[in-house]
């Protein structure tokens, strides 16, 4: 591997993390705010116990992907940034307006406007992931103009392409079921078996909407992003992998075990796999462009001073933030049963 | 607006948003710790209440204080391409650090606000300490980035290539410690202040009412005071040395700062007034004579470099002589006014304070915590029209995106929506929760 290379597997790597921690973190905000006037079955104080601790650390990964960004690939900064203005802005304020309110919210108990501030939250939450998808399709390259050797972004362009909205499709439904799964397999392990129902139930019917909404992606991007898709067809055994690996949720939900219906631990680890395989495929055939066509890993990469400097720093920080993501996990997923009995504040 | 203006307003304005809540992120952490570890120490109930009830807040305040930060952060990249491109080559090692004290604060503030009930007292303490740590290590680490704008270090520019690139020289950069030292004991001076300007309005407010309530916030308020007294003494020593630091390596800023056109050895010293740009001088100041001179370099022949010896397309804006003075002003009268305190209760043993005095104490915290803008606004502004001192022009580094007074005005209005709504959700809390009913909860167990 080059440093490059490595670099950019880095890069993928925070992104494959925080695609799968965002999706839960806003899908599960959303959940708290659809099943809010229905107190019996716990399901919205599920999802706020599983959010109150999380959501920060969750944040910290979107900051960073910008920082891996700018630090391994500076020759890209000033393409992405000029380009992502808009769409980076429109996803900040929104950003903003979740983070904030969420926190509101949960602070405002018996305050009669509360349910606005969790549907402020709510709300701004799902919108997220659909613009930070577009960024996807936008490095797939046909989206940027060049005038007076000034690149532009033509959001006419973005906003008619049927690619783009199969993206932003998939990242909704994707947002509720990867979090609707998760809160399945946490009230289960909970014994909060109202909600368990309901989340399940959930995650049976968003799973197949965010396959169609993958096949819908890779329907599109044939037209759009010809280079694209034929890059991941040369990776279609990861592809198959994926949609086996739903499958095997798919089951892993349904059959009965031990008296009760579906193992949801198994689904969550299949589904993991599945978003996984899917999304190398993806980096794998996006290589070597960051931005289509005009940027490259390599083109972009950072001083190989800096890289190495950038690197070292990577393995001494992980190995000394590995025991406390440990004790995070052992106190917060792990110890669920106790700590969702109690109730929060 | 021009854009550059508009670039240049949007990032000042988030940053001053940001600061606020960044500023308090990393005071309060120190008086939680504070108060936990005086609990254990005295066994006295009330400074665990009292951490208890920070940290509510705390945790109020980092609903503004994250997604802020993240918009900084992002921002950065957005409305600087040009700056952060040289950043991501040379001077990304701050930024990478930076995440790993992120992470630390972000899961050792959750365990501690959602786990405090299950976990060791111990365990609690060592937390805090961790979260503590954490905000500080974000501090240091992103005032390092904007100490090498202003003492860059580590890289030579070749033929507009960035060449011979030592990441770890421009992360020492000459100004770094200092620089992050003044920031790091201004944010803990304001930090305490703010408790006891919260301390001191609650004690005015519940006076002769309730006996039990007013011990409890004059304890805060000791807190407050003692702390404050301690960090704004640190913060003006500090100065001092960030001032020498000024003429050493930005010259043109520290003329700018004293309102200076005329390069001279015992040179005079100018407090207060407004400087003129077509009369070169400061008008409506004082003026101590040789001061500046003892200042800058601890002698008073010291020459001090004048405006006038730059070119005046290298000039600082001149307004920052007024920003500069507010901010030692406001330094020195608190140093004043918490010493007064302390000696009044602790040496001259009065169990009150006298109305004034009290008041006084009010308005320490938002004081401090303007002076904080001040000097930031002093130091970003100082700099211009560098974005890196006499290597990059702000001009040359920003977006050449257009419609950024759409997105300034947007950003504008989800600022006034945070701004309002932490206000009304810390008042409502408080008011829900009122201090009375949680310390006959905590008389109880
Ligand atoms: C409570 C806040 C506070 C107080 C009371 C002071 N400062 Fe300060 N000062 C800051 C908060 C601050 C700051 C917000 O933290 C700054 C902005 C940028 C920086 O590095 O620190 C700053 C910057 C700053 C700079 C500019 C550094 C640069 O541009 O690189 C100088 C020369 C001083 N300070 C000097 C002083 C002196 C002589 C003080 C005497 C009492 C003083 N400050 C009090
Ligand atoms: C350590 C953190 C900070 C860094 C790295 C930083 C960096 C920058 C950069 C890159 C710019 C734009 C380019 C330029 O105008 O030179 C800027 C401008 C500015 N910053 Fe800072 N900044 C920091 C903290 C702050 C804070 C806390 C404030 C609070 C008020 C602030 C206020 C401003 C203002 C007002 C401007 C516009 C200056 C002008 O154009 O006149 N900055 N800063
Ligand atoms: C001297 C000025 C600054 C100080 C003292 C400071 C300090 C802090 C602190 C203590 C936090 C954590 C908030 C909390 O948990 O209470 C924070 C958050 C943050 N700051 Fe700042 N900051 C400063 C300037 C900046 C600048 C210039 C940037 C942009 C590059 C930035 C980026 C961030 C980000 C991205 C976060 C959120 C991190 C997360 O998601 O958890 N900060 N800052």
């Amino acid at each position: 591997m080059t440093d490059s290379v490595i670099a950019i597997t880095v890069v993928w790597g925070f992104i494959f993390i925080y695609a799968l921690m965002g999706t839960m973190d806003f899908g599960a905000g959303f959940w708290s705010m659809v099943y809010i006037n229905r107190d019996k079955t716990n399901a919205t104080n599920i999802a706020n116990t599983y959010l109150s601790p999380t959501w920060e650390v969750t944040n910290v990964f979107i900051v960073a992907i910008v920082v891996a960004l700018f630090s391994f690939f500076p020759g890209a900064t000033f393409t992405l940034g000029t380009v992502l203005l808009i769409p980076g802005s429109i996803i900040l304020l929104l950003l903003a307006l979740r983070s904030g309110f969420l926190v509101f919210a949960n602070y405002t108990k018996g305050y009669r406007h509360q349910k606005a501030l969790t549907y402020i939250s709510g709300i701004s939450g799902v919108l997220i992931p659909a613009f930070l998808i577009c960024v996807l399709p936008i490095s797939q390259g046909g989206f940027i103009d060049t005038i007076d050797g000034n690149q532009k972004l033509n959001l006419i362009k973005v906003f008619t392409s049927p690619n783009v909205y199969a993206f932003i499709g998939f990242a909704v439904s994707s947002s509720l079921f990867l979090s609707s799964l998760l809160l399945a397999d946490y009230s289960k392990s909970s014994d909060e078996l109202r909600a368990y129902d309901i989340y399940r139930r959930d995650a049976l019917i968003t799973g197949p909407l965010s396959l169609i909404m993958a096949a819908l992606i890779m329907v599109t991007m044939r037209n759009e992003a010809n280079w694209l898709f034929s890059n991941m067809m040369d990776f279609n055994w990861a592809l198959f992998a994926s949609v086996a690996m739903f499958v095997v949720a798919g089951v892993a939900l349904i059959i009965p075990y031990k008296g009760q219906k579906g193992m949801p631990r198994l689904a969550v680890v299949a589904v993991l796999l599945q978003y996984f395989f899917a999304s190398y495929a993806y980096g794998r055939g996006h290589l070597p462009y960051i931005v289509y066509p005009e940027v490259t890993i390599e083109t972009g990469f950072t001083h190989p001073n800096a890289f190495r400097a950038l690197f070292i720093s990577y393995i001494v920080g992980f190995a000394i933030l590995f025991p406390g993501f440990y004790y995070f996990w052992r106190l917060f997923m792990k110890q669920n049963k106790e700590y969702v009995k109690k109730k929060p504040y | 607006m021009d854009h550059l203006v508009t670039a240049r307003s949007m990032f000042g304005m988030t940053m001053g948003v940001h600061i606020i809540f960044a500023t308090l992120g990393v005071g309060i952490p120190l008086m939680i710790l504070l108060a936990e570890l005086l609990y254990q120490k005295t066994k006295d109930t009330d400074y665990e209440l009292m951490a208890k009830r920070w940290t509510k807040a705390q945790a109020i305040l980092l609903g503004v204080a994250i997604p802020t930060g993240t918009i900084a952060g992002v921002q950065l990249a957005l409305l600087w391409p040009g700056f952060m491109e040289v950043v991501g080559k040379v001077m990304s090692l701050p930024f990478q650090i930076e995440i790993y004290a992120f992470f630390i604060e972000a899961l050792f503030l959750s365990i501690y606000v959602y786990a405090a009930d299950r976990i060791s007292r111990k365990m609690r303490i060592i937390s805090l300490i961790l979260v503590a740590l954490g905000a500080l290590g974000s501090a240091v680490l992103i005032t390092n980035v904007h100490a090498f704008e202003g003492t860059p270090a580590g890289f030579r520019i070749e033929n507009g290539e960035i060449v011979d690139v030592d990441p770890w020289a421009a992360f020492f950069n000459p100004s770094f410690f200092v620089t992050a030292g003044h920031v790091a004991v201004s944010a803990y001076m304001t930090g305490a202040f703010i408790i006891a300007s919260i301390a001191a309005y609650k004690m005015l407010r519940t006076r002769k009412k309730d006996p039990r309530l007013y011990k409890f916030h004059h304890k805060a308020l000791m807190m407050g005071l003692v702390v404050g007294l301690i960090f704004s003494f640190l913060t003006a020593l500090n100065g001092h040395e960030s001032a020498q630091l000024l003429h050493e390596y930005q010259p043109e800023k520290l003329a700018a700062a004293e309102g200076l056109f005329e390069t001279q050895s015992y040179a005079p010293l100018a407090i207060g007034g407004f400087t003129d740009r077509e009369s070169q001088e400061v008008k409506w100041g004082i003026e101590i004579p040789w001061a500046l001179s003892f200042l800058a370099n601890d002698r008073f022949d010291t020459v001090v470099v004048g405006l006038n010896d730059f070119p005046e397309d290298y000039w600082p804006p001149l307004f920052v002589h007024t920003l500069f003075n507010a901010m030692v002003g406001i330094g020195s009268m608190l140093i004043l006014l918490s010493m007064i305190g302390v000696v009044w209760y602790k040496f001259l043993k009065k169990k009150t304070f006298p109305k004034p005095l009290m008041w006084a104490f009010v308005l320490a915290g938002p004081l401090s915590m303007a002076s904080i803008e001040f000097g930031w606004i002093f130091a970003c502004t100082g700099r211009q029209p560098w974005v890196i001192y006499r290597i990059m022009r702000t001009s040359e580094s920003v977006t050449t995106s257009a419609n950024l007074g759409f997105l300034f005005t947007l950003f504008l209005l989800i600022y006034i929506v945070l701004m309002a709504a932490v206000a009304l959700v810390l008042i409502y809390y408080f008011k829900r929760n009122p201090l009375s009913k949680e310390l006959a909860a905590h008389a109880e167990q």
